[in-house]
């Protein structure tokens, strides 16, 4: 019965390739696979919950594929299947068949209709392995894969600047929960001291006894994992991104940023109970996270006078109260709330342009003027303050950028003058580098253990020079392939990360580095003046460069679509518990690079194009 | 260019407001000339001049004009002929090289926003991005026509004194530093003073507005309209674009003063350029020219062939006996083809078209609406109201618009149940539509079993300063003059429809543009509903008689109502009909359905989910569907493709299919020797047809700019328009599936009478006649006597030869819809 469980990636897996592959023109076809993949998922789904419920609800469990094996380190791909994967299935499967029916007519004729399609089933894939997902290091593929195709199905209308802005702004911010479950995984491989499977969490005796020990890392860990899930979920404070989601065709809107995507946190949460679920602090903690957000989240909802951010946050509410179920325990109940939610807000942004005659004509019919109450002094104050404070929605919009990016963004100027030759200037230093790290006796122990940190740091702050950089992209290019090699350099000198390792992590960044540097030549030999001060949209008329550069950006960010993604993985298990800056650095240098990359390529290859001789919209629409 | 600059608030105001779009909210929405502004110069002139100052597309451009060359779709004797004509036989050779061959820097600048990019490049600050977000939010808030479960908590008195009243009192602020919310406060600050503090010099002040406002043309041409027609909200507002601005220029020094502190000068101390004139561009280039020609020959390549069609028509049909029932229709173009189908199926029959308010000048307000709702054209005020008395009003609900989803604990209860309704709701919607309360459906604007209050018995009879219904004169005046404009005043068979038009939709904001915009975006079955009545009004037939219109007592009209999308109609008060009548609309019911399905069947080749090789009667049912269908963003094309508005009798272009691209007014010149009936309808086809045309014409050549953009991502604001997700500017214009198969051709007039009566004609109104003058709008006549066709031209008519003499004869145009998707030429029809 478990060994059916593949099929369930298989299938989105062979429809997404197979979307790619169809000519652009032929629409039949493209939303044909779209609708037949869908319809097979579903058909499956169907027939495999009978089965499953005549066996009597079994949990599964099966080790799939080791990918990388190396001493006590093993990366497998592992699929766990219960109660939780079933709903997200059934829902998953039923919203993705009914929207790519709907799509295939809704977006006739619109430009990128094979994008659509080709986003819509790598989103579905990267949904599909998430919940399938019987480990972190699997959960975490489908994690990545989730965040991208977001980004692209934001930025969907490309050649707008609003729709790139904010696909990046809510890219940035899921760069938050990716720095969760990196850190919550780097740290269960020191707990657990191996790469644990969410069925192992179910042995309550293990689980405990790991509590009991080492109870500060248990709640590390858990706090990471309630951090992504309260990214990917828009709760308190993250819950702004998800109004400025509501960019893409509605339908596409509507299945992921009402409905799939933002429940993700939920799945998340419920995956991991058993393994949080006796840390009370933890469970409050998450009470009151949802219980935050539900309360803000109605607030500036019942203020919104759009009517997709008025959905948006009346979702995000409704998660928060999820958030209360999960840490209360009620797992069916949220289950049950997750489904409805996801069913209901999905169908109210779809029908969303009909509240115009809906309402108009309720109001024709009913209107009532409204006779102005006389409310004490003290009532009116506190209700002026409220209505502002919630059409400002909190301010945590402003908040996660003043506080969050900006800083950093400060930092980075304050090393503008740290270019590429000082970059290349510093060779020496690395040599030096590699030379002690193969005579180590020559240096003091501090030192030694110093060395690790300062490299890392090295490598951050090209990062941080790069997310900054306004003129040459290939000066931002380079430094943040540099970054990997310090990185890598620094992560060197931890026992057993050898230079087998080093080659595994640094030849998906090698091949990355030059694919995207040939690309970036090319484009910037055909279209002198090109930088990184403003949008260039260049996607208009190099479509095809655009791809490439995108792969490279992704393989140079660790995307699961080069070795770099496993070595990354290889890298954090041989950081030390008790390295924390090290890791630290290693972490923000993760986050930063995948920006700085998505940034560069928003720069130059989306947004309003500048060359003006075709439409081109204002850059308030 | 002006040497001096001197600010006087109320000229830059009053500029500002004029350039801005003139779009109403949504519910109604009437299609109007995106550049009215210009309307006053040369159409060739005025295009290039908006597209030099805000950097619009005007036209296509060279690369698509020369690919429709390739296609033949412009004719390679026609670019000819029209380059000839315009720069005379010598420079012709030297122009066309130009033409198809030269290479040119098609892009596109504009002089607006040059002053405010230095706050980014001398500042590095995005100004627009970080005021924009806050504005938009305040001034939807502010509008809000009903979205928002907690509305705007300061009723009126106009917005800048409402966020004062809100500012005095409250712990939080739509400000983020203390000084601009002190400037708020400061009755002595206006909008001279807030210029002085951003910008510093007085000649920068206007082109400073300028470039802020068009910065966001969506929300600024919002609050003009409203400014000047309250009346368009249903739930009032005070505001002034004057506001706005002081609003804006608020918010612009706020985040200024956050961003950069003490660090920022007035932008006159940085800027490297001197103020421009920016509403006074250059002349036009030699590329200009060039487009300009191109399309002209665009244009004349279609002309040509349909006055060809005209020239060499078969003139031999003319029916003289009494037809067997006679049809009124809207001259709407997408009424064009239905009439050519209903007289296909009855021989004997004749149709009409005109206006399809049908000259019922009202307002209307059905039973238990709070409002009353304007049923005639935007521009004419009405003194009548005609009240619907109903038993039934049915109002259905759907929950998932309520409000109460959005709460905190019933919402979690709704969603906790309500969604496992939603999934079926939606499954069903996609496998088996159906009308919902969610559907705008043309038959609900009026119940069937209705009756209308369109008789005025007593002058006291009033309410809110309108009188109930018309006077026995008042109503011998209105059909006196439809059936006297229409040339109808003869010969009268024993039944006459009037069909009024609506269409019918769901999930789609612009409804309002698909209904009859001669009735204000609403379906005519008010209107046809009351000319009936007043047609058979017994008095009302004594009173035509003296005025020389003789109806038989026996002859009888009924008022209907065709939906064009669902291609259904509704006829009203059948049950008055004499049982002769009665017997002979049972026969004609027949006719009507077939002619309805075969309709369905020609509009079905623009669908690609309609297989249009099935049967009429199956793929009308598909193209019911359709309307019903959520998923569904083209439920119908609406105006896409119309060019043509032919005044005249039937005979000019009944032999003609003209692929639903013609509004056709009926008009007899004969009843009309001195043109007085002819002023009536050109004053309204030129502003109405025209406006529908050129809005046409605009969204589909910048779609992006001058269109609504693709409606998919589209979000309601405020139930007052669209924009792209969460802060995004409003759009206005079309959206891009309602203008993707439109040709941007300009309007082509075509009467029928004496040129010098047509000439003397348009110049008796000077509106009008500057639709014509200034090329907005093309004019041309036959003469009835000579047969001679004349295009006007600079201010006289010239006799014109067409190319075109050979058509393609076809006798069932159904059978053209299963061959192409693409627009069609003329045909001759059998």
């Amino acid at each position: 019965m478990d060994t059916i469980l593949a099929l369930f990636i298989i299938i989105p897996f062979v429809g997404f390739v197979t979307s790619l592959l169809i000519p652009e023109k032929n629409e039949k076809l493209i939303s044909g696979v779209a609708v037949f993949a869908t319809g097979m998922q579903l058909f499956s789904t169907l027939v495999f919950l009978v089965y499953w419920v005549i066996a009597k609800f079994p949990t599964l469990n099966i080790k799939e594929q080791s990918i990388y094996q190396s001493g006590h380190y093993e990366f497998f791909i592992d699929l766990y299947f219960d109660k939780v994967t079933a709903t997200y299935l059934l829902v998953g499967a039923i919203l993705t068949f009914l929207i790519a029916t709907y799509s295939q007519y809704y977006l006739h004729r619109e430009k990128g209709y094979r994008r659509f399609f080709n986003t819509v089933l790598f989103f579905y894939l990267g949904y599909n392995i998430t919940i399938f997902s019987g480990n972190f290091e699997t959960l975490f593929i489908g994690w990545e894969i989730l965040g991208v195709s977001s980004f692209l199905l934001i930025a969907f209308y490309r050649d707008r600047y609003l729709p790139v802005r904010n696909a990046f702004k809510v890219f940035s911010i899921y760069r938050l929960g990716d720095i969760g479950m990196i850190l919550a995984m780097w740290m269960s491989h020191h707990l657990w001291h191996h790469n644990i499977t969410f069925a192992e969490l179910n042995n309550y005796d293990m689980v405990d006894h790991t509590l009991n020990e080492h109870l500060y890392l248990s709640v590390l860990i858990s706090f990471m994992i309630l951090l992504s899930a309260a990214v990917k979920s828009a709760q308190f404070p993250f819950t702004s991104w998800l109004p400025r989601a509501m960019e893409g065709p509605t339908p596409s809107s509507a299945i992921f940023y009402s409905s799939l995507s933002v429940h993700i946190g939920v799945f998340v949460l419920l995956r991991t109970f058993s393994f949080w679920e006796h840390l009370v602090g933890i469970r409050v903690l998450i009470g009151l996270l949802g219980l935050a957000t539900s309360i803000a989240a109605t607030f500036s909802g019942r203020v919104q006078s759009s009517i997709k951010s008025q959905v948006a946050y009346s979702s995000a509410a409704q998660i928060g109260i999820i958030f209360i179920e999960v840490a209360l325990g009620l797992e069916t109940l949220a289950l049950i709330h997750f489904a409805s939610n996801a069913f209901l807000r999905s169908y109210q942004l779809l029908v969303s342009p009909s509240v115009v005659t809906y309402l108009i004509r309720e109001k024709f019919f009913n209107y009532m003027p409204s006779t102005p109450k006389q409310d004490p002094a003290w009532l009116t104050k506190i209700k002026y303050s409220l209505y502002v404070f919630s059409v400002r929605e909190w301010h945590l919009d402003s908040f996660m950028f003043r506080f969050l990016w900006n800083p950093f963004k400060k930092l980075g100027r304050l090393f503008s003058f740290f270019n590429i030759k000082i970059a290349l200037g510093l060779l020496p230093i690395y040599a030096a580098g590699i030379f002690f790290y193969h005579n180590q006796q020559y240096l003091s122990a501090w030192v030694l253990s110093m060395l690790p940190t300062t490299f890392a740091m090295i490598g951050f702050l090209m990062i941080l020079r790069a997310f900054v950089e306004r003129k040459n992209p290939v000066n931002s290019w380079w430094l943040v392939v540099f970054s990997h090699f310090w990185i890598a350099l620094a992560v060197l000198y931890n026992e057993l990360f050898d230079y087998s390792h080093t080659a595994i992590y640094l030849s998906g960044v090698v091949v990355s580095a030059i694919v995207g540097y040939v690309s970036l030549r090319y484009l910037l030999k055909r279209e002198p003046g090109t930088d990184l001060n403003g949008f260039y949209g260049h996607s208009y008329e190099y479509e095809k460069l655009s791809g490439v550069f995108l792969l490279s950006c992704l393989g140079l960010a660790g995307f699961p679509i080069t070795t770099t993604f496993l070595g990354e993985d290889l890298l954090y298990s041989h950081i030390q518990i008790d390295q924390f800056f090290l890791a630290l650095f290693v972490s923000m240098s993760f986050i930063f690079s995948g920006l700085a990359l998505i940034r560069m390529y928003a720069r130059l290859f989306l947004g309003p194009h500048v060359k003006t001789y075709h439409q081109v919209g204002h850059r308030s629409s | 260019m002006k040497t001096s600059f001197r600010f006087d608030e109320d000229v830059t105001i009053h500029k500002l407001r004029h350039y801005l779009p003139e779009q109403a909210p949504l519910k109604d929405f009437i299609h109007h000339n995106t550049l009215h502004a210009f309307q006053h110069e040369p159409f060739e002139q005025a295009i290039r001049k908006a597209s030099k100052i805000f950097g619009f597309k005007t036209s296509l451009n060279l690369a698509e004009y020369r690919a429709l060359y390739q296609e033949q779709k412009i004719s390679k004797p026609l670019l000819e002929r029209v380059i000839t004509s315009e720069k005379g036989t010598q420079a012709a050779v030297q122009w066309i090289q130009k033409c198809t061959e030269q290479e040119y820097d098609a892009s596109i600048s504009k002089l607006t926003g040059r002053l405010r990019k230095y706050w980014k490049s001398h500042y590095h600050i995005d100004l627009d991005t970080i005021v924009h977000t806050n504005l938009f939010r305040i001034l939807n808030s502010y509008l809000d026509q009903g979205i928002a479960v907690v509305t705007f908590p300061v009723e009126n008195g106009g917005l800048l004194s409402a966020l004062r009243t809100i500012e005095k009192n409250t712990y939080f602020s739509f400000f983020k530093t203390k000084r601009a919310k002190n400037l708020l406060f400061d009755d002595s600050v206006n909008i001279y003073a807030l210029l002085q503090m951003l910008v510093g010099d007085e000649s920068y002040f206007e082109q400073y507005l300028i470039d802020q406002q068009f910065a966001h043309p969506g929300w600024s041409g919002m609050v003009s309209v409203v400014e000047d027609h309250p009346q368009f909200l249903l739930e009032h507002k005070n505001i002034t674009l004057t506001d706005v601005i002081h609003l804006e220029l608020l918010l612009e020094i706020d985040n200024l003063d956050q961003t950069l502190g003490k660090k920022w000068q007035p932008l006159a101390t940085v800027v490297q350029e001197p103020a421009i004139d920016v509403l006074n561009p250059g002349p036009l280039t030699e590329l200009d020219e060039v487009l300009n020609l191109w399309q002209a020959a665009y244009e004349w390549s279609y002309y040509d062939e349909v006055l060809g069609g005209i020239k060499h028509r078969n003139q031999s049909h003319a029916k003289t006996s009494t037809p067997s029932f006679q049809a009124f229709f809207c001259i709407d173009d997408r009424e064009c083809s239905i009439r050519r189908y209903i007289e296909q199926i009855d021989h004997n029959c004749t149709t009409y078209g005109t206006p399809g308010f049908f000259g019922i000048d009202t307002y209307y307000q059905p039973e238990n609406g709070k409002f009353h709702t304007k049923i005639c054209p935007a521009p004419v005020k009405p003194k009548h109201l005609i009240k619907e008395v109903s038993t039934v009003r049915l109002a259905e609900r759907d929950v998932h618009f309520s409000k109460s989803t959005h709460g905190l604990l019933r919402s979690s209860l709704i969603s906790q149940t309500l969604g496992f309704w939603s999934a079926l709701k939606l499954s069903v919607n996609i496998f088996k539509p159906s009308l919902s309360p969610a559907t705008t459906y043309s038959f609900r604007h009026m119940d069937k079993l209705s009756s209308l209050t369109i008789e005025n018995k007593s002058p006291s009879h009033m309410q809110d300063g309108l009188q109930v219904g018309y006077t026995v004169d008042e109503m011998t005046n209105r059909v006196e003059a439809v059936l006297k404009s229409t040339g109808l005043v003869a010969n009268f068979a024993p039944l006459v429809y009037m069909f009024g038009h609506g269409a019918s939709s769901v999930n789609n904001t612009h409804y309002a543009g698909y209904d009859c915009g001669a009735c204000s975006g609403r379906p005519g079955s008010v209107n046809a509903r009351a000319f009936s009545f007043m047609a058979n009004h017994s008095m009302v037939r004594q009173n035509l008689v003296t005025r020389g219109i003789a109806i038989p007592t026996e002859t009888e009209f009924v008022g209907a109502l065709h939906d064009t999308t669902r291609d259904e109609v509704m006829f009203y008060d059948e049950q008055t009909l004499s049982p002769a009548n009665a017997k002979l609309h049972a026969l004609n019911l027949g006719v009507f359905e077939q002619a309805l399905d075969l309709n369905a069947k020609e509009r079905s080749r623009r669908f690609m989910s309609i297989n249009t090789e099935l049967s009429a009667k199956k793929v009308h049912e598909a193209v019911k569907l359709r309307s019903v269908s959520l998923f569904e963003p083209r439920p119908e094309l609406n105006h896409a493709t119309n060019t043509l508005c032919i005044i005249g009798r039937r005979s000019l272009n009944g032999q003609l299919f003209l692929d639903r691209r013609a509004f056709l007014n009926s008009y007899d010149y004969r009843v009309d020797p001195d043109g007085k009936f002819l002023l009536g309808i050109l004053n309204a086809a030129a502003p109405v047809c025209g406006g529908i045309n050129l809005e046409y014409y605009f969204s589909r050549v910048d779609n992006e700019k001058l269109g609504a953009g693709s409606k998919l991502p589209h979000n309601v604001m405020g139930l007052l328009g669209v924009a792209n997700g969460f802060d995004g500017d409003l759009r206005t214009g079309l959206p891009l599936q309602m203008i993707e198969v439109h040709d941007p051709l300009r309007l082509m007039v075509i009467v029928e009478h004496y040129p010098e009566v047509v000439l003397n004609t348009i110049k008796t109104n000077p509106a009008t006649y500057e639709w014509f003058d200034k090329n907005w709008v093309m004019l041309a006549v036959e003469n009835p006597d000579t047969k001679e066709i004349l295009v006007f031209r600079n201010g006289e008519f010239l006799p014109y030869e067409p190319l075109a003499t050979e058509f393609k004869v076809v006798k069932d145009a159904t059978d053209l819809a299963e061959t192409t998707s693409e627009n069609l030429p003329v045909y001759e029809i059998q």
